[in-house]
């Protein structure tokens, strides 16, 4: 049985966040977030919030388009992956270093 | 709070028209975006920088008031301030006359602090999450190999959060809902921790294990034995092979550090052995050493 008190409804974050439901629509044509459907009801994971968030403001601060974050996300999951691998590799240059 | 070019910030002239504003703000935005410059403080303190231009000059009585009274524009405000509030309090209300504290460079920062995540000028009564905070938190080596429980006192309030063990040097992690107020009723920003670690242990740490160099003496590395020998956690006794060579190493599973986010897993330990050779030798032992050694030629 899912836990239900971690997912919203997205009707409730489109007039929480004020996004149109098509906003939603797109990003879920465009997979840039997973949905939880339940009896026809689409809900967010609260885990998905942040991300959810990050994409309302690329999108409304920088106006850029569906596909402009789908290139977005992709290139700051690498930069997060490399900045994970540098500083890994600094912790291990800090051994020889001391 | 020191005065700021609004117009150097976007890279403009005075004479700067509305629309050359909107696109220099939006070009400069779409640089410093906190959001495609993952931790990175200096885009985020100049993305602040930039909205704070934008929110003056993309408004033409902010525009105006900073145009003509330069620095002291935000002085200009709270003069048209209190005298919006002489006209609706009695004069005794103020005690020198002056402008009551209106409206002060904390509230002007706090104003728009709140731009990262925040509430934008054309998005007014838009709810958004509040402000996430950024805290560096400094432990010991020691303090890591069990989870644990800190207070931390952020911005005043005390915040009790659970370190898990393992955690690594320069990691962040994120308590949700520990930031800044939302604005127009959004939920909470986040508490953004960065994890500093010292080592002081004589152990070397290199992802999840653990080495250490120790001395054997010359008798034991080549007769073998048994010794002791300090692992984390405490002292273990360790057999030596005979014929031990200098810099030989051992692993001792499950010694090392434990797995972040991981109950019950740990890295390995390896102890490297320095053989220590005799000093000082006796008459008697430079005699046996010399027969030892023509029995070996």
């Amino acid at each position: 049985m899912m836990r239900m008190d971690n997912l919203i409804p997205v009707d409730q974050l489109c007039t929480h966040y004020h996004v149109e439901r098509s906003f939603f629509k797109g990003l879920m044509e465009f997979d840039l977030i997973q949905v939880t459907t339940i009896e026809q009801t689409h809900y967010l994971h609260v885990d998905s919030l942040h991300e959810f968030e990050r994409i309302i403001r690329l999108h409304q601060d920088l106006y850029i388009n569906f596909e402009g974050i789908d290139s977005v996300l992709h290139l700051l999951k690498k930069i997060e992956a490399l900045q994970t691998e540098l500083s890994e590799i600094k912790n291990r240059l800090g051994l020889y270093e001391n | 709070m020191a005065f700021i070019d609004y117009y150097k910030v976007l890279g403009l002239e005075k004479k700067a028209s509305e629309s050359e504003i909107k696109k220099a703000y939006r070009k400069m935005a779409r640089k410093f975006h906190p959001d495609l410059n993952p931790n990175d403080k200096e885009a985020e303190k100049k993305f602040k920088e930039i909205n704070e231009a934008n929110e003056v000059l993309s408004n033409p009585d902010n525009r105006k008031k900073y145009d003509k009274y330069g620095k002291d524009w935000k002085h200009a405000d709270e003069i048209e301030k209190a005298k919006q509030q002489q006209a609706s309090y009695e004069q005794s209300q103020r005690s020198s006359g002056g402008f009551g504290g209106a409206y002060t460079d904390d509230d002007y920062s706090d104003f728009f602090g709140s731009m990262f995540g925040g509430g934008r000028g054309r998005s007014a009564g838009v709810k958004f999450k509040g402000q996430d905070y950024n805290a560096e938190l400094h432990l010991n080596l020691r303090d890591i190999y069990h989870t644990g429980k800190r207070t931390l006192t952020v911005n005043g309030k005390n915040i009790r959060l659970t370190i898990p063990a393992g955690v690594k040097n320069d990691q962040v992690i994120r308590i949700k809902g520990q930031g800044g107020e939302g604005i127009n009723g959004g939920p909470r920003g986040d508490l953004l921790i960065r994890f500093v670690i010292t080592n002081n242990t004589g152990f070397i740490l290199d992802g999840n294990n653990l080495y250490k160099t120790i001395d054997l003496d010359l008798y034991t590395a080549m007769l073998g034995g048994e010794i002791t020998a300090e692992t984390f956690t405490g002292k273990v006794k360790l057999k030596v092979k005979p014929e031990t060579q200098n810099g030989a190493k051992v692993k001792l599973k499950g010694k090392g550090f434990p797995v972040y986010k991981k109950e019950g897993q740990y890295g390995d330990l390896f102890l490297t052995y320095q053989i220590k050779l005799p000093t000082k030798l006796t008459d008697r032992e430079k005699e046996l050493f010399s027969e030892l050694n023509k029995i070996r030629s």
